[in-house]
């Protein structure tokens, strides 16, 4: 097994030589199966599951245009959207039924398939063993079955798409009864049954990454990397699985519970209900609330795994680029283990309005506000590493910069929402749609976009197209803030969300010209997206060649490997690791890699 | 936590084994979700009392055995005492197979009872009763896989295996699928 040969490789220093050559002349006999399509190399893991994402993000972005077409111009009819939609935009008009289906699908893919698997599976994949030194990781093996597990679950979602009876239309987070009732809606029939095998396969794959990234960080670490020397983004990312590993199998108990309900009759979450056209339904004592505790247990650690990465990255490319250690390492490990811990404390959060015990609402408020510490903490010094840096404003440290933004923005409303008493007011309104995009949605996209562009020349010795990346820059950032910020007003107006058609109503017809707006933003910032995958794409074959092995003069693991590393990373001896990451600008020295021994004239750090 | 790990001395855990005991860590994870969702539906209305099938007893001693047998045979493999290994991990998938047929048995005397566990005139005391149990006899079934797979390489006659990390990983879950029975017994009996 390879991961012998790795650990074989960490013992024995001696043998390096003869296998580093091994190694690469083991490469030339790779077929197109084995190197592109089931590798066990987590580099090309990585930018499999980067392509799905992207893949994923673009037919979600393109659903929320759609439906934003509908809530933008309610009165216009679009005829080329019978043409690619057909009996669901009968007359060029999206039906209620695929508007929901619509706005269901784009949460699902957005935050699971995107967010968590295109950025965590992408990042998590590609740097914990380059930046802590491994030739791979613990397992290639699991590690390539996490990809096609997840590669499953999206040929399953993507056939629902197409069946007879419409994808799911609960809302993301399927609650029964929607969920649980085949004849509550047409998504509710096959394109549920679909969703939940997809969902089933998707956790499934989460699991087994997990498991390989926690296994990868604690055991294969190259020589002098303590735990305390670790790069912020493995950290991040190991927080991120254990966070995933803990909680996706909870979110499995309530969908093996569903099933049960769905299929054999059971009586967990439906109870004697009244469905018109149907009648009472037989099933007795069963509580919808049961599902909701089940959901929200991971769901809300869901969204430290998607921020967690981003803010990891965001980390590490702020003090490179800013040519300063990171402000207060210990206190950025002792915030994300804080937020971690928290994560798993406040999930009723989302629960405020379901007739949840008000005494107990105040605890779930008190520890939801504790995570404000640990967030301010970690704000607090990103701001103070770029106070006074040399910065370089490349690419990727703009959209670290625009995710610190976005991430003070949205977590200030983060504040109002978790108050039991305004979120009595703001729930379900525009103001939650604005707080979680702003804060989880866009800034863990921009963390993502942010780790693209920094480590694009690791992935694929080359580099992006700056002009391009800039535009992308400045389109999608003024863009976030003009979609997202009118919703704040909407919200705080009471304006509903997941409603088809504001038009007909009195309180929010007045908002009739700002929902056009930022539906207009919207498409902009949607084509934008389309000029990053085009950079990105070209850049792949045709960008300009990195011909430096450190072009960041970064001073983590990542680039001592060949410009374009093999499987194996290292063609020779796994480097040793004498100090920290972040030593740029010590002793008058610009940076000092990780490789470098402590000099006897070197100051503490 | 993590600072146990911290040290770099050569003798740290193998990383598949601490793969495994992740592994099991989500595993708990599952059945500590469900298990609660069974305490707050408990505390709800229309909750169906009725005492647990009384082969649920015998098939906790069969898997306490099996835990002996499969110890026995980890201990056997590394003395090298192949003949007594074979014996051992046949009677443990054998035991872990018994164990599923018992539990199987079970259900067919809660419908003997007239206690429905899954359709329509089902309580969900039942249901999660049955939901829980047989997902932890897919967990069994796991084992039996993973004791059929090293018997076959104990077998064979063309490959030698000196490694123990195969029979010794098998053993760590096997003895974990054994606790989480004896915790689901306890918790059915006395804290559900």
């Amino acid at each position: 097994m390879s991961n012998e040969a790795v650990l074989h490789a960490h013992s024995d220093a001696a043998a390096h030589d003869a296998q580093g050559g091994h190694h690469h002349e083991h490469h030339h006999h790779e077929t197109f199966i084995s190197k592109y399509v089931f590798s066990q190399d987590h580099k090309m893991i990585a930018k499999q599951f980067l392509i799905t994402g992207m893949f994923w993000a673009v037919l979600g972005g393109l659903m929320s245009v759609l439906f934003r077409l509908q809530l933008g111009y309610p009165d216009t009819t679009f005829p080329w959207l019978e043409d690619i939609l057909g009996k669901w935009a009968k007359g060029g008009h999206i039906s209620p039924e695929a508007y929901y289906a619509l706005v269901t699908t784009h949460g699902t893919v957005l935050v699971f398939f995107v967010l968590t698997a295109g950025l965590s599976g992408t990042f998590a994949n590609f740097l914990i063993p380059l930046q802590i030194g491994a030739r791979d990781m613990a397992s290639p093996f699991m590690n390539m079955l996490s990809y096609w597990f997840f590669f499953a679950a999206s040929i399953v979602m993507l056939s629902s798409i197409f069946v007879e009876t419409g994808p799911f239309s609960g809302g993301w987070t399927a609650y029964p009864p929607l969920s649980a009732l085949g004849d509550a809606s047409p998504g509710s029939k096959t394109g549920m049954d679909l969703w939940l095998i997809s969902m089933a396969l998707f956790v499934v794959s989460q699991l087994l990454a997990g498991l390989n990234y926690i296994s990868t960080v604690l055991n294969m670490r190259t020589k002098g990397m303590s735990m305390t020397r670790l790069p912020l983004t493995v950290w991040a990312l190991f927080f991120t699985a254990i966070l995933g590993v803990l909680s996706f199998p909870v979110l499995f108990s309530g969908f093996i519970l569903l099933i049960f309900d769905r299929n054999f009759g059971t009586s967990f979450y439906l109870s004697d209900i009244f469905i018109s056209g149907v009648g009472a339904l037989p099933n007795e004592g069963g509580s919808a609330i049961l599902y909701q505790h089940l959901f929200w247990f991971l769901g809300h650690p869901e969204v430290y795994i998607i921020l967690l990465p981003a803010m990891g990255m965001a980390s590490e490319i702020l003090s490179v680029n800013s040519r300063k250690p990171i402000f207060g390492y210990m206190a950025m490990v002792g915030s994300m283990f804080a937020i971690a811990v928290l994560a798993f404390l406040v999930w009723a959060h989302h629960m405020f309005v379901t007739g949840l015990n008000p005494f107990l609402g105040s605890v779930f408020v008190l520890l939801t506000l504790l995570i404000a510490v640990p967030s301010a903490i970690k704000v607090f010094n990103w701001l103070t590493t770029l106070w006074r840096g040399n910065i370089r404003f490349t690419p990727g440290m703009m959209f670290a910069i625009g995710f610190v933004s976005l991430f003070i923005s949205g977590g200030l409303t983060g504040i109002w929402v978790g108050n039991s008493a305004l979120d009595i007011h703001l729930h379900d309104t525009y103001f939650v749609i604005a707080h979680f995009h702003i804060v989880m949605g866009v800034a863990s996209m921009f963390g993502m976009f942010a780790g693209i562009y920094h480590w694009f020349p690791k992935m694929y010795g080359r580099y992006l197209n700056n002009s391009m990346a800039y535009i992308h820059f400045w389109v999608t950032l003024a863009g976030a803030y003009l979609i997202f910020w009118p919703m704040h007003y909407e919200g705080l107006a009471g304006m509903p969300r997941r409603y088809y058609d504001y038009s007909i109503w009195e309180s929010f017809k007045q908002f009739a010209e700002l929902n056009r707006f930022i539906s207009t933003v919207a498409i902009i910032v949607f084509a934008v997206q389309l000029l990053f995958l085009f950079n990105f794409f070209y850049s792949v074959f045709k960008g300009r060649k990195v011909t430096v092995q450190n072009p960041w003069s970064a001073n983590t693991l990542e680039w001592t490997t060949p410009i374009r590393p093999g499987h194996g990373n290292w063609a020779g001896e796994i480097p040793e690791v004498h100090r920290w990451a972040y030593d740029y600008g010590k002793d008058g020295k610009e940076f000092i890699p990780q490789t470098t021994p402590v000099g006897a004239d070197e100051s503490h750090h | 936590m993590m600072t146990t790990v911290q040290t770099n001395e050569p003798q740290r855990i193998h990383p598949y084994k601490f793969t495994l005991w992740v592994g099991m860590g989500s595993i708990v994870m599952m059945f500590a979700g469900l298990t609660s969702a069974y305490v707050v539906k408990k505390n709800q209305s229309s909750w169906l009392e009725f005492d647990l099938p009384r082969v649920f007893w015998f098939s906790t001693i069969v898997i306490l055995l099996s835990s002996v047998t499969i110890h026995l045979a980890a201990k056997a493999f590394k003395a090298r005492d192949m003949g007594r290994y074979r014996t051992l991990i046949t009677v443990t998938a054998a035991l872990g197979v018994v164990f599923m047929l018992m539990q199987t048995w079970g259900f067919f005397e809660l419908d003997a009872r007239n206690i429905a566990l899954v359709g329509p005139k089902s309580n969900s005391a039942a249901s999660f009763l049955f939901v829980i149990t047989s997902l932890h006899m897919l967990h069994v079934l796991g084992g039996v896989i993973a004791l059929l797979v090293i018997f076959a390489r104990a077998h064979s006659v063309k490959v030698k295996s000196y490694s123990s990390m195969p029979i010794q990983l098998t053993a760590t879950y096997w003895h974990f699928v054994d606790i989480l029975w004896i915790y689901l017994f306890i918790f059915y009996n006395w804290i559900g």
